[in-house]
C-alpha cells in the first residue's frame, strides 16, 4: 500500500464534476436530499442533542475500557457457541477467512456490506484463490460488477445514475440495456442473487454494533441481504472491528435510533438483526480484527475517529464530498469521515486527502456520535505540512507568505506592489504561479484605489473629526 | 470603551469600505476605535494549510498589535475564528489568551457585547440574500447550524432586520459553505468553483438583489463566479448596510 | 498461534489505551412522546411501506389471507391460527424454504415508534422463513406494542435467542437512483395482521 502514489483527490474530484452534466447534479441532489431527510428525522426526536452527547461518551467510555469489554464479548460469544477468531492486520483476517473456507470445502461465499472486509481488501485475497466472492447488496453487487470500491458508506452507488446501472447489467447479467426504472433493474438484480445465495457455503457478513453483556452483535441493512446470508448457507462468518463493541443490549435502544435517522433520514433500517451464536443447525465464526485500531487508539488528536459508526450523515452534508464522488478519494473510506481515517493507513498515500476540505465545519455538526471531524482535518494537515508531504511549490508559497506577514513593512510593500489589476491577492496567492488557478471559473476582485490603511491615516490626520463622513 | 480595530489583510487591500464601514459604525456607537498600523495578517491562510511553523511570526505579531486592548473587533468572521479558536503555532502566554478571549467578530460583538437594538441611521430598500460564513455559525455560533437540533437564531439576520426598508429573501440552502474555504479555493478550484456557483444560483432563484455577509472573503469568491458567470449580482459587507455606507 | 494472536491485540490495545477513562453517562429516561401505541404503529407500518389489516379473528384472517394472496401456491404458517401447505416442522434444510410465496409468522411485539415488529429464531422455527419467502404476513397482537426502541431493548432478551430481528416493512433499496424500491432481496411485502 505505502509504494502506490499519492491520491491527487483534486484532480480526482474535477474529472467527476467535468465529465459531464448530469452526474455531479444528481450526486449533490440525491445526498442533500438524505441530508434534509436527516434533519426531519432529528428535528423529532425532542432529546436529539443530548442523544448525541450520550452517544459520544457511551463510545468514549467503551474505547477507553476497550480491553474489558472485548474479553467479556469474546466469553459471552464462546458460551453462545460461537467461534472466535482474533486478526491483528488485514493479512490474518483474510487467512482466517479462508482457513474456514478451506476446511469446510466451500468455494462459494455471498456477502453482505462490510467495511472492514472492504478495508482488509477480502474479496480479492479469495477470488485469487478460486472463491467466487458476491455482494449481496444491491450497490455493493453494482460496483462489483463494475469493478469499483464502494463510493458511500450506505449507498455504494450512489455516484451512478440508473442509466449507468442499465447499461452495466445489460453487460454482465443481460438486462435490457434501453430499460432504465430501478424497479425492473433491482428485481433482475434479486433474480440474479437469489441463486448465489442457495449455492454459496457461507455466507459473510460485517457488524453495526457487539454487545459485551452478551457477546450478540448487530448487523442492519435495508435489503434483507445479511439475514438470507446467515440463514441461508450453513456457515455464517462475521468480521468485526474491534471498535464495534458497546456494553450493553440497552445501549442499542440509542444507537438504533440514531444510526438510519442520521444515515437516510429513516427511522431505521428495514432490518436490524441480531446474532447471539450460531443459528439452530448452523455454525457461527467471528473475526475480531484490529487493523490499526489499536494504533488509533493511541493517538491522541485522532483516537475518537473510533467512535465513528459508518452512518455516511458527514459525507451526505459534505459539500465537498457531494460535489467530488467517492471514488475521488481513492480509499475504502471516502468523505469527511475517510479523510480523517485513511492516513491512519498511509499517511503519505492519503497526504492530499486533509486539503480536500473548505472546513465549512457541517460535518462535526452532524456526527450522531460527535467526532469534531472538521478539526481533526485540521490536526491531519498539520502532521502532513510537519511531515513534508505539502507539496515542495506550495511549502515555498507558504513560506513566502509566512515572511510577508511576519514584516508590516514587507507586507505594505508587497501590497502596494506594481499597479493595476493585480496589486496584492486574495490570501497573497495569485502571485504563486503554482497555485493561481482562481481565474478559471472567477473573475479577479477588483483592487481599491486606497486600502483601508491609507484611508484611516487621512482620516485620523483630521483630528478624529467623528462627524465627517467618507465614501 | 477604547477597542482595537482588526483590518484583515484582503479586507485592507480589496474592500476597504468593509473597514471603513466597520470603523464608523463603531464610532457612531460611541466606542474610541484605533487600528493598529502595524498590522498584516492573522496567520490563517498558514495555518489552515497545517503550516505552523509559518504561521507562528503572523501570530505572534497579531498578539503583539493589539494586546492592549478591551476588546478586539475585526469584519470578519474566518480571520476572527482562526484567532480565537486555532491561534495555536506560538507559546499561550497570558498575552496570547486574553487576545484570543477578547476578538470578536462584528456582528457578535454587536449582538451579544453591545447589545445594539437599532441601526436609525441605515436605510436599505433591497432584498437581500444573507451568507453567513461556515467559520460565524460553526466557528462563532452566530446563528444555529441547520444540523443542531434547538430553537433556531440568527445574529446577523436579527441586526439586519433592524434596518428600515430592508426584505431577507430565504434561500434554499441557507447554510451551505460556498466554497470559498482559504487556501481550499484555489488548491481545489474546481469544487471550490461549482459549490460558488451553486450558491449564487440559490440567491438567483430566491430574487435577491444584494448579497450580505459578514465574511467579505466569501463574497469576494462568490463575487468573482457571479462575474464569470455573467450574472448580475451585488454584494455588501454587512457593516456597509447596517452603518448606511460606504457603498 | 491463536491464542497468541488474541493476547497481542489485547495487548496492543491496553497499551493505547487514552490516559483519561472516560466514565458511562448517566442516561436519564427521557419523556415519551408516542402516546396513542396503536395508531402510532399502524401508521409506521404503512410508512415502513408495509399494510395493516384487522381481521377479526382466525378466520377472518386465513379468508384475508387467501384474499390477499389467491395465486400463492406454497404458503408456510409456523402459527397455529393460519393454516399453510408447507410443514416447517419438516424442513431439514434451509433451502427446501426457497418456493415459498407467503410465510405466517407471529411476531412477539411491535415497535410504536417505527412499526417494527420483534421475530426471533424461536418464532421463525427456521429463520430463513424469514428471508427467502417472497412475501410475509406478521400476526401482532395488538396489545403487545412497545412505546420505542428503548423499551423495545427491555424486551429483546438476546441471551435468550441465537437471532432476533427487528422488521421494518418488506425489503428495500435505494441503490439505483436513490428511488425507493420494495423486495430487494428478503420479503416483496410485509402485512401486520391485528390479531
Amino acid at each position: 500500500m505505502g509504494d502506490e502514489k499519492k491520491v491527487d483527490v483534486a484532480a480526482n474530484a474535477a474529472a467527476f464534476l467535468e465529465q459531464d452534466e448530469v452526474h455531479e447534479p444528481m450526486h449533490d441532489k440525491n445526498l442533500w436530499a438524505a441530508r434534509m431527510h436527516r434533519d426531519a428525522a432529528a428535528r423529532a426526536v425532542p432529546e436529539w442533542e443530548e442523544l448525541r452527547k450520550i452517544a459520544s461518551q457511551i463510545k468514549e467510555h467503551t474505547l477507553t475500557h476497550l480491553p474489558d469489554y472485548l474479553r467479556e464479548f469474546e466469553n459471552n460469544a464462546l458460551k453462545r457457541g460461537a467461534k472466535v477468531y482474533w486478526a491483528r492486520d488485514a493479512a490474518e483476517h483474510n487467512q482466517h477467512v479462508w482457513d474456514i473456507l478451506q476446511e469446510k470445502n466451500i468455494r462459494a461465499v455471498i456477502k453482505s456490506k462490510s467495511m472492514l472486509q472492504e478495508e482488509c481488501g477480502m474479496t480479492a485475497f479469495l477470488e485469487k484463490r478460486g472463491i467466487t466472492v458476491t455482494e449481496s447488496d444491491l450497490g455493493e453487487r453494482i460496483q462489483q460488477l463494475d469493478d469499483q470500491p464502494p463510493s458511500h458508506i450506505v449507498m455504494p452507488a450512489i455516484h451512478k445514475t440508473p442509466e449507468d446501472v442499465a447499461q452495466l447489467f445489460a453487460r454482465s447479467i443481460g438486462t435490457d440495456p434501453g430499460n432504465t426504472d430501478p424497479h425492473y433493474l433491482t428485481e433482475a438484480m434479486r433474480n440474479d442473487a437469489r441463486k448465489r445465495f442457495l449455492e454459496a457455503g457461507a455466507g459473510m457478513t460485517g457488524a453495526n454494533f457487539a454487545i459485551a453483556e452478551t457477546g450478540s452483535f448487530v448487523v442492519c441493512t435495508n435489503e434483507g441481504n445479511a439475514d438470507i446470508g446467515a440463514a441461508v448457507p450453513p456457515v455464517h462468518i462475521a468480521s468485526i472491528g474491534i471498535e464495534k463493541l458497546l456494553p450493553k443490549v440497552s445501549d442499542l435502544g440509542i444507537f438504533i435510533r440514531m444510526l438510519s435517522r442520521s444515515a437516510l433520514g429513516t427511522l431505521a433500517t428495514q432490518y436490524t438483526s441480531h446474532f447471539s451464536g450460531p443459528r439452530r443447525g448452523g455454525e457461527l465464526h467471528i473475526i475480531l480484527t484490529d487493523n490499526g485500531r489499536s494504533r488509533r487508539l493511541g493517538m491522541p488528536d485522532f483516537w475518537t475517529s473510533l467512535k465513528c459508526i459508518r452512518c455516511g450523515a458527514c459525507m451526505n452534508t459534505c459539500p465537498v464530498y457531494r460535489r467530488s464522488g467517492g471514488l475521488a478519494y481513492g480509499a475504502t473510506y471516502s468523505g469527511p469521515i475517510g479523510i480523517i481515517l485513511d492516513p491512519t493507513f498511509d499517511e503519505s498515500r492519503y497526504s492530499e486527502l486533509p486539503y480536500h476540505s473548505s472546513l465549512c465545519g457541517s460535518c462535526t455538526e452532524v456526527c450522531p456520535v460527535k467526532i469534531d471531524i472538521s478539526d481533526q482535518i485540521l490536526k491531519w494537515r498539520k502532521v502532513m505540512a510537519a511531515k513534508k508531504y505539502l507539496p515542495v511549490s506550495r511549502r515555498l508559497a507558504f513560506g513566502a507568505a509566512g515572511r510577508i506577514f511576519e514584516h508590516p513593512q514587507l507586507f505594505r510593500s508587497a501590497e502596494s506592489m506594481a499597479s493595476g489589476a493585480l496589486r496584492f491577492t486574495p490570501h497573497f496567492l495569485l502571485y504563486n504561479k503554482v497555485l493561481n488557478p482562481w481565474g478559471r471559473h472567477r473573475e479577479l476582485p477588483h483592487f481599491a484605489g486606497q486600502t483601508f490603511r491609507e484611508w484611516y491615516l487621512q482620516y485620523r490626520a483630521k483630528n478624529n473629526d467623528h462627524g465627517e463622513q467618507h465614501t | 470603551m477604547k477597542v482595537g480595530l482588526f483590518i484583515p489583510c484582503y479586507v485592507d487591500a480589496i474592500y476597504p469600505e468593509a473597514g471603513i464601514a466597520t470603523l464608523e459604525l463603531l464610532e457612531r456607537l460611541g466606542l474610541e476605535v484605533v487600528y493598529p498600523l502595524n498590522q498584516t495578517c492573522c496567520g490563517q491562510p498558514m495555518a489552515n494549510e497545517g503550516d505552523q511553523q509559518h504561521s507562528a511570526a503572523a501570530e505572534q505579531l497579531f498578539v503583539d498589535n493589539f494586546r492592549e486592548f478591551e476588546y478586539i473587533i475585526g469584519p470578519a468572521g474566518s480571520c476572527v475564528k482562526h484567532v480565537r479558536h486555532h491561534l495555536d503555532a506560538i507559546p499561550q502566554d497570558p498575552d496570547v489568551l486574553h487576545v484570543r478571549q477578547r476578538t470578536y467578530e462584528l456582528v457578535e460583538f454587536l449582538h451579544d457585547i453591545l447589545q445594539v437594538e437599532s441601526f436609525p441611521w441605515a436605510y436599505f430598500r433591497y432584498k437581500v440574500g444573507l451568507h453567513n460564513s461556515c467559520s460565524s455559525i460553526r466557528g462563532l455560533n452566530i446563528a444555529l447550524p441547520s444540523e443542531i437540533m434547538g430553537t433556531p437564531f440568527n445574529k446577523t439576520a436579527r441586526l439586519l432586520q433592524m434596518v428600515e426598508g430592508l426584505e431577507l429573501v430565504p434561500m434554499d440552502r441557507p447554510d451551505e459553505c460556498c466554497g470559498f474555504g482559504g487556501t481550499f479555493c484555489v488548491t481545489d478550484e474546481a469544487v471550490s468553483a461549482s459549490m460558488g456557483l451553486d450558491k449564487v444560483h440559490d440567491y438567483v432563484r430566491n430574487d435577491a438583489e444584494f448579497i450580505v455577509s459578514p465574511d467579505m472573503s466569501c463574497l469576494m469568491h462568490q463575487q468573482g463566479i457571479a462575474r464569470k458567470a455573467g450574472i448580475r449580482m451585488k454584494f455588501l459587507h454587512v457593516a456597509q448596510v447596517l452603518n448606511g455606507g460606504p457603498f | 498461534m491463536e491464542n497468541n494472536t488474541r493476547n497481542h491485540v489485547l495487548a496492543a490495545v491496553e497499551s493505547q489505551l487514552p490516559l483519561n477513562r472516560i466514565a458511562y453517562p448517566a442516561i436519564p429516561a427521557f419523556p415519551k412522546t408516542v402516546t396513542d401505541l396503536l395508531t402510532a404503529f399502524e401508521q409506521r407500518v404503512a410508512d415502513a411501506g408495509g399494510e395493516i389489516f384487522r381481521p377479526a379473528d382466525a378466520v377472518a384472517a386465513q379468508a384475508l389471507l387467501a384474499s390477499q394472496f389467491p395465486g400463492a401456491s406454497v404458503i408456510c404458517s409456523v402459527t397455529p391460527e393460519i393454516k399453510g401447505n408447507r410443514d416447517i416442522h419438516a424442513v431439514q434444510n434451509p433451502h427446501e424454504l426457497a418456493d415459498v410465496d407467503v410465510a405466517v409468522i407471529r411476531a412477539r411485539f411491535g415497535v410504536a415508534e417505527n412499526g417494527m415488529v420483534w421475530l426471533t429464531q424461536e418464532d421463525l422455527e427456521v429463520n430463513a422463513l424469514g428471508f427467502l419467502s417472497q412475501h410475509l404476513v406478521i400476526l401482532l397482537s395488538p396489545q403487545s406494542i412497545v412505546c420505542d426502541m428503548y423499551d423495545a431493548y427491555l424486551r429483546v432478551h438476546l441471551e435468550d435467542t441465537a437471532y432476533g430481528c427487528f422488521m421494518m416493512g418488506p425489503s428495500a433499496t435505494a441503490d439505483i437512483g436513490a428511488v425507493l424500491v420494495h423486495g430487494a432481496q428478503g420479503a416483496r411485502s410485509l402485512s401486520v395482521y391485528l390479531l
